[in-house]
């Protein structure tokens, strides 16, 4: 049986079935489609004011790929300028072949490219280094809760180098169904105070980040992706088994096959949620060493590097930062009741 | 719970519970496909532990929901909280009543029989009952479903018989696993209602959840000890495929993750407390707005077109050659002035609002939650042309009256009467508030002489019934 007409233009023969709906569009239409729900998530969210010059956190991988494509298509219309900004974590065998992909595509776009090291930045240590020196403790590594914090960071500080007003990254929306669903299962009510808008405004002195993928289903993005034959780098990094995110994701996988409409259910519901002011992360300072965003004496990135240098990798993960050099933060910092920010490991 | 209450009521506890418990057994055997001698055998068995209980029961049978007023759905003033002395004052008097009536009380043996009821349910409403459910095509939205209506019914049970609170029986791992099912079902504004302790969005029956502490393991050691007599009865997902509906997959996810990680129920509780019944910061604090026809929280849409998860939904149904219309200015309450201009009264164009298509008025008065699970209500899986017909555009190019008369157009005929009677109130409720605030302002600027004579006219016409809801209207402001 042929595939139906497309139920836009009514011209060409269906390619797809949009997920969402169920409409069948050709490709030109569901490209079409796309770019314009993500000019629109922009526009109606004014995330990216006329003049910005933005810095696209590009990894290589499909979301940041399509998310620097669809704003560089964007880009006159919006009045914006574009910087590709990569991070090399030091993760041997992946991030290499990685940042090949970002070069390539920065070549083939012809935008501007920085590359900020996390060896460069951080003093030396690589993710490999991390995982190594957090691999003898006993229990599971946490190397994503270091990447994501250090990457942060590394982010922030590449776009200071290029100049740019704003930051944006290729969040869609299984990531944040992923999160949210994370951030209960661990009990994490900071994270879910913060998460669920578009992006953080930037509060003193960091700049503003925002999502504009955030609306996008990951198969649509896998879609878009392959109907505009974009070149990116899809495996999987060597340390991502051992995440919890995973179980998160196979539950989200599940509950996307009971209900097609699940997952911006989640997102919905994550935007909505409401917490106790008391579970709220308290208001934003400056670290002390090196004057970025922090809520306590200590910003995270630094808190954790220290507890790598003294060769106590996990002093400042989990309950309560004994041991750091911190003026008495005068509250406790985690939620009461059983530790849980660390899964106990079943091996 | 019940031996627990008995256990706290008795005269030699060290404190005593000072409340006049009644127990209410909802027989949903017909939503679950049972048959009639089933339903008997479990409804026996039900009687014997009520008797055993001692307290004054009643037996309800799902049926009844076909009976249920459309009062129901409407949100009671609650009597004003007194404070700490008035509570004491409360306490006291209640001891003394207590006192006099004891001797009596010990003397009458307890009613034995249900109060209230006539007979088993008929074979008619048994049958609209199966129709119901059978007419939803997700398990999922069967499972919200039977809640919504089993939680109408004990609020009904609960009002007629004057009772001021409910409590239900539930675990701290089932509130867990509730609380994450809500999550996925696009419920988060509402958690803090549907998982706290207490639920005051009915008004005078406030819900409570006592048994929010103790995890299912425990309350299974203790029926052990103490011989606690229990009922199995089938629900309507027993024997369904894990994969089958989105309560099932986070039941077993969260049970399986506790094996694992043996903190995660305990977590995620912890977390459900530290949930406020509040609208997020940057919503507009203020006069709440309408609350949803089934849930009766208030409602948490915005506009269809906002940068958020519901508008990405919403104008994502509209093809690409038409231009982004501007759905809808505010989260309207009738279909009739969604995504309208004023020129194009649709309602007004036919003589009877029932004509403009009701699903779409249904569907604008809920919540997101509920609206998502009313999609499956009858029409099944996505498709496009049943979305747009659905999904409230009532769109621009054609009359919502032929619509009604489509082959395709869903029904909303296995409803309960009180549901559609209550959302046809609501919205008739809204476009004589709509007309009058329009009457005012044109009154102050005499501006659109042409449209107030045409609505006149509309007006005019043979609506009787509008007319004397406008009546209402006008009374009310």
């Amino acid at each position: 049986m042929p595939a139906p007409r497309c139920a836009s233009c009514h011209k060409a023969r269906a390619a797809l079935r949009r997920p969402r709906s169920g409409q069948a569009l050709c490709t030109t239409c569901f490209c079409a489609s796309f770019e314009a729900e993500v000019l629109h998530t922009v526009v109606a969210g004014r995330l990216l004011p006329p003049g910005a010059v933005v810095a696209v956190g590009a990894s290589g991988g499909k979301d940041s790929t399509v998310l620097a494509h669809v704003l560089r298509e964007l880009a006159p219309r919006l009045g914006i300028s574009l910087h590709l900004v990569a991070v090399d974590e030091g993760i041997g065998g992946y991030r290499d072949a990685a940042l090949a992909a970002v070069r390539r595509q920065a070549a083939r776009w012809e935008l501007p490219l920085t590359v900020v090291a996390y060896a460069e930045l951080f003093g030396g240590w690589t993710m490999d280094a991390v995982a190594r020196s957090t691999a003898g403790s006993g229990r599971s590594r946490s190397c994503c809760t270091f990447c994501g914090v250090l990457r942060r960071r590394a982010l922030e500080e590449g776009a200071r180098r290029v100049g740019a007003t704003h930051v944006v990254t290729g969040h869609n929306a299984d990531d944040m169904a992923e999160t949210v669903l994370m951030n209960f299962l661990r009990g994490d009510a900071g994270r879910l105070a913060r998460g669920g808008g578009l992006g953080s405004p930037g509060e003193g002195g960091a700049l503003p980040r925002c999502r504009p993928l955030q609306l996008a289903s990951q198969k649509e993005v896998v879609l878009y992706a392959h109907f505009r034959r974009l070149d990116y780098f899809s495996e999987e990094c060597v340390y991502a088994p051992e995440a919890f995110r995973g179980h998160a994701r196979d539950l989200l996988k599940l509950l996307e096959a009971a209900r097609p409409s699940a997952v911006l259910d989640l997102v919905h519901s994550a935007e909505r949620l409401a917490l106790a002011p008391a579970a709220r992360p308290p208001p934003p300072g400056a670290c002390s060493r090196c004057g970025a965003l922090a809520s306590r004496a200590l910003c995270q990135a630094c808190a954790l590097l220290e507890g790598l240098n003294r060769g106590r990798p996990r002093l400042a993960i989990g309950k309560g930062r004994r041991g750091l050099d911190e003026e008495g933060s005068p509250r406790e910092p985690q939620p009461s009741g059983p530790p849980t920010s660390e899964p106990i490991p079943g091996f | 719970m019940l031996w627990q209450v008995l256990e706290g009521l008795s005269q030699d506890s060290a404190k005593r519970l000072r409340f006049v418990p009644g127990v209410v057994f909802a027989d949903e055997g017909a939503a679950c496909g049972q048959s009639p001698e089933d339903r008997a055998k479990t409804l026996a068995e039900a009687k014997l532990v009520l008797q055993t209980v001692g307290f004054p029961w009643h037996i309800v049978a799902l049926e009844e929901v076909f009976s249920l007023p459309p009062s129901v759905l409407r949100c009671s003033a609650r009597e004003p909280v007194g404070t700490e002395g008035a509570y004491k004052a409360a306490v006291d008097s209640f001891l003394q009543q207590h006192h006099v009536l004891g001797e009596e009380k010990q003397s009458r043996p307890c009613p034995q029989h249900p109060q209230g009821r006539a007979g088993p349910p008929t074979a008619g409403q048994t049958e609209a009952l199966s129709r119901l459910f059978n007419s939803v095509k997700t398990l999922t939205a069967k499972e919200e479903l039977l809640q919504t209506l089993r939680t109408h019914l004990i609020l009904h049970v609960a009002r007629t018989h004057g009772y001021s609170k409910v409590m239900t029986g539930d675990s701290c791992t089932r509130l867990a696993v509730k609380l994450m099912t809500s999550l996925a079902l696009g419920r988060g504004a509402f958690l803090a209602w549907d998982t706290g302790f207490s639920d005051e969005r009915h008004g005078d029956v406030v819900v409570v959840r006592p048994m929010r502490e103790h995890t299912l393991k425990e309350v299974a050691f203790y029926n052990r000890l103490f011989a606690v007599p229990s009922v199995f009865t089938p629900a309507v997902d027993t024997k369904a495929p894990e994969k089958a509906s989105i309560h099932r997959l986070m039941e077993a996810f969260i049970l399986r993750l506790q094996a694992q990680f043996p903190s995660t129920v305990s977590t995620v509780y912890r977390t459900s407390e530290k949930l406020v019944k509040a609208p997020r910061d940057g919503c507009a604090a203020g006069t709440p707005g309408p609350r949803c026809l089934l849930c009766m929280c208030v409602l948490d849409v915005d506009t269809a077109d906002s940068a958020t998860a519901f508008g990405a939904q919403t104008s994502s149904q509209l093809p690409q050659t038409q231009p982004p219309v501007a759905e809808a200015e505010a989260p309207t309450v009738s279909c009739c002035h969604s995504g309208m201009g004023r020129a194009q009264h649709c309602c007004r164009m036919e003589a009877d609002p029932r004509a403009c298509d009701p699903r779409a008025c249904v569907t604008a008065q809920l919540c997101y939650g509920c609206r998502v699970n009313m999609k499956d209500l009858v029409s099944g899986g996505p498709s496009p042309a049943r979305e747009q017909a659905g999904a409230g555009l009532g769109l621009r190019l054609r009359s919502p009256g032929t619509s009604g008369s489509s082959l395709l157009q869903p029904s909303l005929d296995p409803l309960p009467p009180y549901i559609l009677a209550e959302a046809q109130l609501r919205s008739q409720r809204a476009e004589a508030e709509q007309e009058i605030q329009e009457r005012l302002l044109e009154a102050e600027d005499g501006a659109r002489p042409g449209a107030t004579s045409a609505e006149q006219a509309h007006e005019d016409g043979a609506r009787p019934g509008a007319t004397s809801a406008e009546q209402e209207g006008a009374d009310g402001l």
